[in-house]
């Protein structure tokens, strides 16, 4: 049975509450460590403000590991001004492409009224950085962004009064202006770094501390370029797989012939011939580190292990599984009388939809470089959760979690996928072995066969609608895949909404937008079957079972946009529309697609998608997100599917893996909908939603054939 | 087993003392620390590795270093002048064409060898060379305008 740690954490991330991989034997050492920022002006929430900056998430922060079940102990510094004046702020967050580095940096710019290129963000380091739960979940425009624009604000505050102190005026007369505090009547100025006098100031930021309003933004809400971008273009900034160290040696990992496999013999002597090569033996874990990487693979082969599994499913058993191995008496969500509001339909739906396993497939695959030194663990790792893998590093090698440092460079992409500490863990157990620092690289076939995956799904769905368009009744069965976007934004007035957890033949966890892409193509694709049976336009039979505002200004915009409604250009041509709602933010897409009848190639010809997310903080930024998502959301709505058999991936590679390409990409208009007026709400996940079920009714409209299934068209369209 | 003592690699000669069956991505990230060329697959099939070799996009991960003696390569780290980037690479940043950033090296490549030898390019041809180039950012349309830019300003 899977633990449920925390309400807060959605149910579906699985890789938070699973087992450890390994539980190593060696013996123990104990050592002592710890660190010290410099001098100059310190900016440090109190736990009461952390608190309410995320009270339903105080909890299971981190799942099994890292502080679980306990507020943050340290406090950490957010924001530190030099003696010399520089500006360092610092988040627990992580840059994985979607850009943050350059929106948290605008804020802090925006709050100290200083250019962008003036601040420096430290990310992602255990040592530097305040204690977060991870990147993940659209979380970082939500709470990081108002924790750094309210950190910086309260160091304008502060210096302002240190100003007023020293000069001896009123603070009212006093302003900030490119990095000196300036008396406006006087015209005094005085540069920041010296205010602080290379003292080490601590000072408390409030929670009510004054910062910029939306409709006043200058530096926030605008489009900047990505801070840091000629790193990337020129091929200079280091990622965790381009670390170099000094005597640094380069890991592999012998892995299980199946998942789940048992060892029942090793011989490793024809490896440990080999000159230079540490072969290492803990529990299940077999590994070597070499001085060069041709040596460890050739080390690693040399391995001859015997190993034992038991039978396991195959991909074509899949679906029966996962129902049959439905966990009993799950909650049901009711609303109503799903038996009434049967009777009140004119037209009664049912329908089964299944959604395949899919790969994060990051370019970058996993990796990470640790090293021992002194009885303290440093490791670099491209993870999602940095705190959380020192947690699990404490926990793997039965130290403090003092003594674990985890630091994150920027990274290459994860998608919900690099939450887990594997590849720390094993580099680490490496280092630990041959003392000297350890670099392990996955390769491709790794990454595909022994990470997570998005978990599969089957969903049955109950519907009754009127001959007026009214939906009077919804019955919806999620089984496995996860209850992220179950809950919709619908007016329907009688409903039972039901997640089924059970057992899955793959390792399964987060992935963009967990279970939202699953639901919403159940759910959306089943709202344009009524709209087809009661012969409305899918847009006008969404718009008249919706109340809420928000919803229904994405549909129109996005609708207005794609010119919804306009004649069909031309045969086995056809357009889709869907409705979403996810982490804060609303979407609608609209879908044109070519379906050739010879061949059954679906060509995705356009697609408009309308998104709003409330007060923007970075126009050209969000585009980007919203168009990597729809991108991206194609992979999973028309070919990507991992196949699997007997324990194994079948399909580990890009060459029998199909994923995205150029090819692939039709004409994409964004149209961003800006509610200065409302909170921010995260944009890394929900556009992906609405993507699936708008290309499957497109599909519908061009030839008549209803899709239930995704991937929908891995080789092409039949009928 | 024969060894190569010598590469030419942007625009100078590079010793080296490494085994001639290697890749020749392996002695650029691991002997030379020229590590802007990115493993992505190990197959050639995700152009996150591809440099140039005598002009030509070429997969560094499944080119042996036999193949590349002799040959002038060029790597991302080489397309820079003076401190002075590359139109294209200007272009990348311009239109933002990137968000993780793992793929970009490589499309910088394979778009580098696409308009040193067709300076005009339709929509088709720009798909059809870059199609061997993954972004699993989705960054795409982007990347297209960026070349488009590009092919512009090179034109003069």
């Amino acid at each position: 049975m899977i633990k449920q740690l925390d309400d807060s954490i959605e149910v579906e991330r699985y890789e938070l509450f699973a087992e450890p991989t390994y539980h190593f034997n060696f013996e123990l050492e104990r050592r002592d460590f710890f660190k010290l920022l410099g001098g100059g002006l310190v900016l440090v929430f109190t736990l009461d403000a952390l608190a309410s900056q995320e009270p339903e998430r105080q909890g299971g922060e981190s799942g099994r590991r890292g502080q679980a079940n306990s507020t943050p102990k340290e406090i950490g510094g957010w924001l530190h001004i030099g003696e010399d004046g520089s500006i360092t702020a610092y988040t627990g967050k992580v840059e994985f492409g979607q850009n943050i580095r350059t929106s948290l940096s605008q804020v802090v710019a925006e709050e100290l009224r200083i250019p962008i290129g003036s601040v420096r963000l430290i990310m992602g380091d255990t040592d530097l950085t305040p204690f977060d739960m991870g990147t993940f979940g659209s979380r970082t425009s939500p709470t990081m962004a108002p924790q750094l624009r309210k950190a910086a604000a309260a160091a304008r505050e502060a210096l302002i009064d240190l100003a007023a102190e020293q000069w001896k005026v009123d603070r009212a007369t006093l302003g900030v202006k490119e990095g000196k505090v300036i008396n406006g009547q006087s015209k005094q100025a005085i540069d920041f770094g010296k205010l602080s006098k290379g003292q080490k100031l601590v000072k408390v930021i409030s929670d009510s501390v004054p910062t910029t309003p939306a409709d006043q933004w200058k530096i926030s809400g605008k489009s900047h370029t990505k801070v840091d971008g000629r790193a990337f273009v020129t091929g200079k900034h280091r990622y965790t797989s381009d670390t170099r160290l000094p005597e640094m040696l380069f890991g592999k990992v012998v892995r299980p012939s199946a998942f789940d496999a048992s060892i029942v013999s090793v011989d490793s002597r024809e490896a440990e011939a080999i000159p230079g090569v540490k072969v290492v033996r803990d529990g299940s874990f077999i590994g070597v580190a070499a001085p060069s990487a041709e040596a460890a693979a050739k080390a690693a082969a040399a391995i001859k292990v015997e190993w034992k599994s038991e039978p396991q499913p195959s991909g074509k058993e899949l679906f029966d599984y996962l129902r049959k191995q439905a966990a009993e008496s799950p909650r049901a969500n009711v609303t109503g009388s799903i038996a009434d509001g049967f009777t009140q339909a004119h037209k009664k739906i049912q329908q089964t939809f299944t959604v395949a396993y899919i790969a994060h497939a990051p370019l970058e695959t996993r990796a990470a470089v640790a090293e021992w030194n002194q009885g303290k663990l440093t490791v670099s790792v491209g993870t999602q959760r940095p705190f959380g893998v020192r947690g699990e590093l404490a926990e793997a090698f039965r130290i403090p979690e003092a003594r674990v440092r985890v630091i994150v460079p920027d990274t290459g992409s994860g998608y919900g996928g690099k939450h887990t500490g594997d590849v720390a863990i094993e580099a680490a157990r490496l280092a630990q072995a041959s003392g000297k620092p350890v670099k392990l690289l996955w390769t491709r076939e790794e990454e595909f066969s022994w990470a997570y995956h998005r978990p599969a799904g089957v969903i049955d769905v109950s519907s009754g609608v009127r001959d007026d368009g009214t939906v009077t009744a919804w019955e919806f069965h999620n089984y496995n895949s996860g209850s992220s976007g179950i809950q919709h934004r619908y007016d329907f007035p009688n409903s039972k909404i039901v997640f089924h957890q059970s057992k899955s033949p793959l390792r399964q966890g987060s992935y963009r937008g967990l279970a939202a892409t699953a639901n919403h193509f159940a759910r959306e694709v089943q709202i344009d079957e009524m709209a087809h049976a009661v012969k409305m336009n899918p847009l006008d039979f969404r718009l008249k079972n919706l109340k809420d505002e928000r919803m229904k200004a994405v549909l129109n915009a996005a609708a207005k946009a794609f010119g919804w409604g306009k004649e069909k250009s031309a045969p086995n041509c056809g357009c889709g529309i869907a409705a979403g709602f996810e982490k804060g933010g609303y979407v609608a897409t609209c879908a044109e697609v070519s379906v050739d009848r010879a061949s059954g190639k679906v060509r995705l010809v356009r697609v408009v998608e309308a998104f709003e997310c409330g007060a923007i903080l970075n126009p050209d930024q969000l585009k980007n997100q919203i168009e990597g998502s729809i991108v991206q959301g194609i992979g999973g709505a028309l070919f990507e599917q991992l196949d699997f058999d007997n324990g194994t991936i079948v399909n580990p590679r890009f060459s029998r893996y199909r994923v995205p390409r150029f090819s692939d990409v039709p004409v994409i208009e964004t149209v961003l909908v800006d509610r200065k007026d409302l909170p921010s709400a995260g944009a890394g996940e929900t556009p992906i939603v609405g993507l699936a079920p708008a290309v499957g009714n497109a599909i519908f409209d061009a030839i008549g054939v209803r899709l239930r299934s995704l991937p929908m068209a891995p080789n092409g369209v039949k009928g | 087993m024969p060894r190569i003592s010598e590469l030419h690699i942007n625009g100078t000669r590079r010793r080296i003392d490494a085994d001639a069956d290697r890749s020749l991505l392996s002695v650029l990230r691991d002997d030379l620390d020229l590590t802007g060329s990115k493993y992505g697959c190990g197959e050639g099939q995700c152009g996150a590795c591809t440099v140039l070799m005598d002009g030509q996009a070429i997969r560094s991960c499944v080119t042996k270093l036999s193949a590349a003696a002799g040959k002038k390569v060029t790597t991302i780290e080489g397309i820079e002048k003076n401190g002075r980037l590359h139109p294209l690479q200007e272009a990348f940043l311009e239109a933002d064409a990137l968000q993780c950033g793992y793929c970009t090296p490589g499309m910088i490549m394979s778009s580098v060898a696409l308009l040193t030898r067709n300076p005009a390019p339709s929509e088709q041809d720009i798909v059809r060379a870059m199609e061997g180039n993954v972004c699993r950012c989705g960054t795409y349309p982007r990347i297209m305008t960026a070349i488009r830019k590009a092919a512009r300003t090179m034109k003069g």
